[in-house]
């Protein structure tokens, strides 16, 4: 009886454990999902004296993908975020963060631009109201513009295919 | 002498500048983010950490007390981009009850065990009359 008990605590201590060590303490869940994109008015990338704004995408589910030149694993991702743009399931707005524009340029015509649109975040501040602190960072707005999903770090083939395209797809359907 | 109090001057002089801007403001935003948690590097307050985002959120700290927003408004902007996770110290509610109280629930528990363990061993029973004989054959 008093064998088996403790052999019983101690499975439990390894079960514990194992779930422990499978969480992920960079997942903060976001308080964000289910809340309306936060309002930005920013110039782009591109053309510095047009703007836009996340008005501009309302009625359509897109998403949002938060990336800057100085960030290695933009990189890794950007074949994975190139692939969401190319297959048409949503359109790829692009956020570049803290950047400036001399590098973030070139990165875009050696790595390609799948982008829709990208605005020029270049103080970081929008990016605050999006609770960014580890790019890349993608998010997917549904056509009310409210925040369905939040991705930090980069993005995956598994992730696109498990969560990504479902959820687009789910909610595009939904009118 | 001279040169000495030159070279003190020269170290002393730069602390003197980066604090001169309001230092009463300065001493809110500082404890302001000793209670913040740096996402980027998350064992670390926004007030310990380089990180850029970091700096970045101090920045935004010092501009909302400079625009006349309280402690309370700072701490619920940035829970409200970042979640309870950035809170230094965790709020009291449901879903942190088990982080709380659970230490304590623990130590009753364990408290409880060891009382009822150290009155299960009752007492030593009183020897019975051949113990006592041997017992004192021995001690002879």
């Amino acid at each position: 009886m008093r064998f088996w008990l403790l052999i019983g605590g101690f499975l439990v201590l390894v079960g514990l454990l194992a779930v422990g060590l499978r969480l992920d303490p960079r997942e903060v869940p976001s308080p964000l999902i289910g809340k309306p994109a936060p309002a930005f008015e920013l110039p782009l990338l591109q053309q510095p004296d047009k703007s836009f704004s996340q008005k501009d995408m309302l009625g359509t589910v897109w998403v949002m993908n938060v990336w800057a030149s100085w960030c290695p694993p933009c990189l890794v991702e950007h074949p994975v975020v190139s692939e969401i743009a190319r297959s048409g399931i949503a359109p790829v707005v692009g956020l570049n963060y803290k950047d400036a524009r001399e590098d973030a340029l070139p990165w875009l015509k050696r790595n390609g631009d799948p982008f829709k649109v990208i605005v020029y975040d270049a103080a970081g501040r929008i990016a605050i109201d999006y609770g960014v602190y580890g790019v890349p960072e993608t998010y997917v707005i549904d056509r009310n513009g409210v925040i369905r999903y939040k991705r930090v770090g980069p993005l995956t083939p598994e992730i696109v295919q498990k969560k990504l395209r479902p959820l687009i797809e789910e909610l595009s359907k939904r009118g | 002498m001279a040169r000495l109090l030159s070279l003190f001057l020269l170290v002393a002089l730069p602390l003197q500048v980066i604090g001169q801007e309001d230092p009463g403001l300065e001493r809110r935003v500082t404890s302001l983010a000793h209670e913040l948690r740096c996402l980027v590097c998350q064992n670390q307050t926004i007030a310990d950490s380089n990180a850029p985002l970091a700096q970045d959120l101090r920045n935004q700290i010092r501009e909302q007390l400079k625009a006349g927003k309280s402690e309370r408004d700072v701490i619920d902007f940035m829970v409200a981009r970042y979640g309870d996770f950035v809170l230094y110290r965790p709020p009291f509610k449901a879903a942190t009850v088990a982080l709380w109280a659970g230490p304590f629930v623990l130590l009753a528990l364990g408290a409880w065990l060891l009382i009822r363990r150290v009155r299960k061993k009752a007492p030593p029973a009183e020897l019975t009359e051949a113990e006592r004989r041997r017992a004192a054959q021995l001690l002879e």
